[in-house]
């Protein structure tokens, strides 16, 4: 079976109780969609799927799933796809708008995704901690970044049983091209949960406080190709620089000055080559593993490559 | 990923003599404040670059205020770097530093125009770090991979190989060659390391 076929079936399975539609009908739709107006297949099915709904007069989340697959986080690549989850409610935030009447984060042992409940499905109330098989929820997609979003045709599990959520740890390596400011021997708000960095010993949330010292770099890897933006904690800042906090704090004291820190930071690890594993947090990884690369060890097959062309 | 958001701009690897023959500039928007990019004949836009070479002169040729220019030689050519009071950091490795050393230049392309009508590319550092032959070795097979890339993807649909044939008509088995002789040194290189 072709792809466009598949992506008709698949249709025609979710519009089987509302609209009485072949699958050529729909397959010829994706087509014109596809060959003739070069529209990605993604997008020609949501296109389709809005004529049909328009058709039927219904709601995107009245739209049974068809056939749902079951899935993991990390197997969620595109949006408009119909999959079954088993997964724990990692955290539950304070929905922004009526309409919605849970959000938060879902997770299993691959990862995390965001969800989101709307408040016209009606469904049971998810508990934080708990995990669910739910059936028939829809991916979504924004800016790169996948989520969930459970609708009317949802069906709601609750599994007694535990899941270990992965961390999304991710591997990244490429030349430190660039330390950012707020790097180096910083000062954080010692106020109970929180751990502000202070800029002139001032806390954005309490005011001037005496701050507490950490060691902290903010780094950029760069492969020619793309950049990672990095976060090293004081432990991996430690490893990496070969300084301790003691040490830096030590020579901020003789000099007068935190900003020595930064200065030996960067002319110890600026230039060179690493790679770093750790969870993603927002645009960055924090490096809980780091690795120096040295020599190169592919000279040979690039130089097989060079006299192949 | 695409999106509204500025983000930083990636650090293209090319050789000197690739570096060098990309004289041609532009931007992409009107703002005054868009980014500056440097075509590479392989066809890519550069607005920063990183290299890892050997540092083999400095000289302070500022008039009034302090100056300098850095000869960077990598197997296929020399990179000319120039800092001043703008680039402290930078200004101060090239005065401190003693030669020959192989530094790691994280820095942006600039060309400008000789005396006699020719246009120079050069290279203002952000910054510049000493670094081992290790760090050199794999900057060289990298930017060869990089370079290779470039020239097997070299396609006129590509916006900016498109660019690159109309400005320069380049003849890409040169910037071919000098990755296999590039390649060629640090295996040699690796060769002696290894007898010795």
């Amino acid at each position: 079976m072709t792809d466009l076929r598949q992506h008709a079936t698949e249709i025609r399975e979710q519009f089987s109780d509302t609209l009485d539609v072949g699958v050529d009908e729909i397959e010829s739709r994706l087509e014109t969609l596809v060959s003739e107006y070069r529209v990605p297949i993604e997008e020609a099915r949501r296109s389709v799927v809005s004529t049909y709904l328009d058709e039927a007069d219904i709601e995107r989340d009245e739209l049974g799933g068809g056939t749902s697959e079951s899935a993991t986080v990390t197997d969620i690549d595109a949006a408009e796809r119909w999959i079954d989850l088993t997964a724990k409610v990692v955290d539950l935030w304070e929905p922004g708008a009526d309409s919605i009447a849970q959000v938060g984060l879902l997770g299993d042992e691959t990862g995390t995704v965001k969800f989101t409940k709307w408040a016209k499905s009606d469904l049971d109330e998810l508990a934080e901690g708990s995990v669910y098989r739910l059936g028939n929820v829809v991916t979504d997609e924004y800016q790169g970044r996948f989520s969930v979003k459970l609708n009317s045709s949802t069906t709601i599990e609750e599994l007694d049983a535990d899941i270990e959520v992965g961390d999304d740890a991710t591997e990244v390596e490429g030349a430190l091209v660039d330390i950012q400011s707020g790097s180096g021997l910083i000062k954080r708000c010692p106020e109970e949960d929180c751990t502000r960095v202070l800029q002139n010993g001032r806390c954005s949330e309490h005011g001037d406080v005496d701050g507490e010292f950490d060691l902290r770099i903010k780094g950029v890897l760069d492969d020619g190709t793309e950049i990672h933006e990095v976060i090293f904690n004081q432990e991996s800042t430690e490893e990496l620089t070969g300084i301790t906090l003691e040490e830096a704090q030590q020579m901020a004291m003789d000099a007068l000055d935190t900003e020595v820190v930064v200065e030996e930071m960067r002319g110890d690890v600026l230039g060179r080559y690493y790679r770093v594993a750790g969870p993603t947090l927002g645009r960055y990884v924090l490096a809980n593993d780091i690795e120096r690369l040295g020599a190169p060890t592919d000279a040979e097959s690039v130089l097989i490559k060079a006299r192949s062309i | 990923m695409s999106g509204s958001v500025p983000s930083r701009e990636v650090a293209r690897r090319a050789f000197a003599a690739e570096f060098n023959d990309a004289t041609y500039t532009f931007k992409e928007s009107d703002d005054e404040r868009a980014p500056v990019y440097s075509l590479l004949p392989s066809g890519q836009r550069a607005n920063r670059v990183f290299v890892v070479a050997t540092l083999t002169e400095t000289e302070d040729v500022g008039e009034d205020s302090e100056y300098w220019r850095g000869r960077i030689v990598d197997p296929t050519g020399t990179f000319f770097a120039y800092a001043g009071q703008y680039q402290p950091e930078a200004t101060a490795v090239l005065r401190e530093v003693e030669t020959p050393a192989y530094v790691a230049v994280v820095g942006k392309p600039r060309s400008y125009e000789t005396d006699e009508g020719e246009t120079n590319v050069s290279l203002r550092p952000e910054s510049i770090t000493v670094v081992d032959d290790a760090t050199r070795n794999r900057w060289v097979v990298e930017t060869a991979d990089r370079t290779l890339g470039r020239i097997e993807g070299f396609d006129g649909a590509d916006e900016y190989a498109a660019m690159a044939q109309t400005q320069y008509d380049p003849d890409l088995s040169v910037y071919r060659d000098q990755v296999i002789a590039a390649l060629e040194d640090v295996e040699d290189d690796a060769e002696v390391t290894a007898e010795a």
